[in-house]
C-alpha cells in the first residue's frame, strides 16, 4: 500500500499512471512561476504548485495533473491556472484518451486574487471544452488540504470524482464559515462534523462522488481507470437530457433533505440504518454496505453526471 | 430596486422580467429580437435554492426556445456561507448552473453577463465568467474578497494590500482591474441599449480572456503559459 494522503503531487501522478511513463510539462527546470507572489513576500515555486503532464494508465495516453498541496494549500494563481487550462487544451489538440485531475486546493490563490478568480473560471471552461471534444475528465480527491472554493466546483464538473474517505470536497471551508456566521453555525475545530459534512463518504451518499477508495494510490489507479471506461457508455459531453436529470435529482435532494441540519439524519433517510456505524468502515465495506442498502444511490452510481 | 432602473435603460422596447425572492427571469426586446433575462438582485448571496432556480430558467430556455440569446445580470456578495448549504453540496449545485450555461452557449445561444453591481468570487464563476462575454458597469463592484479577509488569510497587512492595490490590478477590487486581467471585456456607459445590441452582435463562444489579459497588460504569463504548454517544444521526460 502506497498511502495518496502522504504522498506529494509529483508522487501521486508518478504513481498513479505506469511505471517510468510519465513525461512532464514545464517541468521545476524551467522556473516558470508567479509573476505576483515576490512583490509580497512570499515564497515562489518553479512548479507554482501544479504538476502536468502526459503518460500512460493501463498502456492508454492520458494527460494529468496534480496540485501540490504544500505549497501555498495548492491554490490557484495565474501561472498555475494557465498551466491547467494549457494541459487540458492539449489533451483535446492531441485526442488523449482522458484527462486526470488529482485535485487538492483551497481555490482561488488570495496572493493574486482576481487572477487567480479568472484563471479558476478559465479552468472551469477548459474542462467542458474538454469534455465538448469527447475526452473524459477524471477529479482525484484525497489529500489533505481537499478540494475547496472555486476548484470545488470544478471537481464537479468532471465526469465523475473518486474520493477516499480521508478526502474532502466543499466550496467554503468551515473556517470561513465560523468567521463570517459564527462558531454556532459551524464549529470548523469540530472534526468530525467537518468529516460528516465535506468527506468523501457523505459525497458518495449523496451522489456527487462515483467512487471511493481507500487511502491507496493503486486503489485510486484502478479507479480513475475504471471511472474512464464507465463514460465509454454513459457519453462524455454536455446534453440536455442529461442536465434535465442532473435538475431533478438535485431538485430532490433539496426536498428530500433541506429540511436537515445533520448529515447522519441524511444518511439514515437515504437508507443507511445505522449510521454512527459509517466512520468505521473500510471504503470497499462501506461501498458494499451503500450497494445492499442503499438502491437509488447504487442506481446515480451507473449514470456518472 | 436598482435592477428596474437599470432594465429599463436596457430594454427600452419593453420587458417582462419580474423579481422574486432577489432571482429575475423574464423577457426583453433587443434591437427588435427577444431575449431571455436571468439574474439577481440585492446583492444576494447564491445559496443551493436560487443556483438551481437560476439553472432551471435556462434549461427551460434551451429546451422551448432555441439560439434564443440569454443576458444574465450579475448582483451577488458570492456563495452563501452556511453549513446546510456545504451539507448539500453548494458545490454541486453551482457547478450544475455554470453547465446549464455551457451546455446554452454550446446549443447557439448567445450569452452576455452584465455586472450591474456587485460580483464576487463563486457567485461570479458560475454565473457572469461562464458568458460568452462578461460587462460591467462603471460603478459596480467585483472581488474575490474584501482586503481585510485578504489581510487575514495571507497574512500580509491589510495596508501593504491596499497600497499595492493602488497600481496593481491583482488585488483591487473594481471593473478596471478586471478588465485590464481580461476578465471584462469592456465597461459600458452611456447608451446601455446600444452596448447591448452590439455585445449580443459581437458574442464569441471562444475563451479570449488570457489573450484580453495579455494584451492589456493585467496578465502578462497566463497566455505565453497555454501557449508553451500547447507548443510542447519545452517538453523534458521526468
Amino acid at each position: 500500500m502506497s498511502s495518496y494522503l502522504e504522498a506529494n503531487a509529483r508522487e501521486r501522478i508518478q504513481r498513479l499512471l505506469d511505471a517510468h511513463s510519465f513525461e512532464e510539462f514545464l517541468p521545476p527546470s524551467q522556473r516558470i512561476v508567479s509573476p505576483h507572489l515576490a512583490q509580497l513576500d512570499a515564497p515562489v515555486a518553479f512548479d507554482d504548485g501544479v504538476v502536468i503532464g502526459q503518460g500512460l494508465l493501463h498502456g492508454e495516453r492520458v494527460y494529468a495533473a496534480a496540485q501540490e498541496g504544500g505549497f501555498m494549500g495548492g491554490a490557484v494563481g495565474e501561472v498555475h491556472g494557465a498551466k491547467l487550462v494549457g494541459l487540458l487544451r492539449r489533451a483535446v489538440a492531441q485526442h488523449a484518451s482522458a484527462v486526470i485531475l488529482l485535485l487538492e486546493t483551497g481555490g482561488v490563490r488570495l496572493h493574486e486574487a482576481n487572477a487567480g478568480l479568472i484563471a479558476v473560471s478559465e479552468v472551469m471552461r477548459a474542462v467542458l471544452q474538454t469534455r465538448a471534444a469527447g475526452i473524459p475528465v477524471i477529479v482525484l480527491v484525497g489529500g489533505s488540504n481537499g478540494c475547496f472554493g472555486g476548484m470545488g466546483i470544478v471537481a464537479c464538473c468532471a465526469n465523475a470524482i473518486v474520493m477516499s474517505e480521508e478526502g474532502r470536497l466543499a466550496m467554503s471551508g468551515p473556517e470561513v464559515i465560523e468567521t463570517a456566521n459564527g462558531v454556532e453555525e459551524f464549529d470548523s475545530r469540530d472534526r468530525a462534523l467537518v468529516w460528516r459534512t465535506t468527506g468523501g463518504k457523505h459525497r458518495y451518499l449523496l451522489g456527487d462522488c462515483q467512487a471511493i477508495v481507500a487511502d491507496d494510490i493503486a486503489a485510486f489507479r484502478q479507479a480513475a481507470s475504471d471511472a474512464i471506461h464507465a463514460c465509454d457508455q454513459g457519453g462524455v459531453a454536455l446534453t440536455l437530457a442529461a442536465l434535465e436529470a442532473e435538475q431533478a435529482m438535485l431538485a430532490a435532494r433539496l426536498q428530500d433533505f433541506g429540511a436537515q441540519s445533520e448529515p447522519m439524519e441524511i444518511w439514515r433517510r437515504i437508507g443507511i440504518d445505522d449510521p454512527q456505524a459509517v466512520s468505521m468502515l473500510e471504503a470497499a465495506e462501506f461501498t458494499e454496505l451503500v450497494k445492499h442498502s442503499v438502491a437509488h444511490v447504487a442506481a446515480t452510481q451507473q449514470g456518472g453526471r | 430596486m436598482k435592477w428596474k432602473q437599470i432594465a429599463a435603460e436596457l430594454f427600452p422596447a419593453g420587458h417582462t422580467i419580474s423579481e422574486q425572492d432577489n432571482f429575475l427571469s423574464g423577457n426583453a426586446q433587443v434591437d427588435g429580437q427577444t431575449v431571455a433575462v436571468i439574474g439577481t438582485t440585492n446583492h444576494t448571496a447564491i445559496g443551493v435554492e436560487i443556483a438551481l432556480a437560476q439553472a432551471r430558467a435556462i434549461l427551460r430556455v434551451v429546451r422551448e426556445h432555441p439560439r434564443r440569446p440569454i443576458l444574465i445580470l450579475v448582483d451577488t456578495q458570492g456563495q452563501r456561507l452556511r453549513h446546510r448549504d456545504e451539507m448539500l453540496g453548494i458545490n454541486s449545485y453551482m457547478a450544475h448552473l455554470g453547465k446549464c450555461i455551457e451546455l446554452a452557449r454550446r446549443s447557439g445561444h448567445k450569452v452576455i453577463a452584465l455586472v450591474y453591481d456587485q460580483a464576487l468570487s463563486g457567485g461570479f464563476i458560475t454565473s457572469g465568467m461562464m458568458a460568452d462575454a462578461c460587462y460591467a458597469l462603471p460603478e459596480s463592484t467585483i472581488r474575490v474578497m474584501g482586503l481585510a479577509a485578504m489581510a487575514r488569510i495571507t497574512k500580509v497587512p491589510e495596508h501593504r494590500l491596499a497600497e499595492l492595490a493602488k497600481d496593481n490590478p491583482v488585488f483591487a477590487p473594481g471593473p478596471d482591474n478586471y478588465l485590464r486581467m481580461g476578465g471584462i471585456e469592456a465597461i459600458w456607459g452611456g447608451d446601455l441599449a446600444a452596448q447591448l445590441a452590439t455585445a449580443l452582435a459581437d458574442a464569441n463562444p471562444a475563451d479570449r480572456r488570457t489573450a484580453l489579459g495579455l494584451a492589456r497588460g493585467g496578465r502578462k504569463l497566463a497566455q505565453p503559459v497555454i501557449q508553451a504548454v500547447l507548443s510542447g517544444t519545452d517538453v523534458h521526460a521526468a
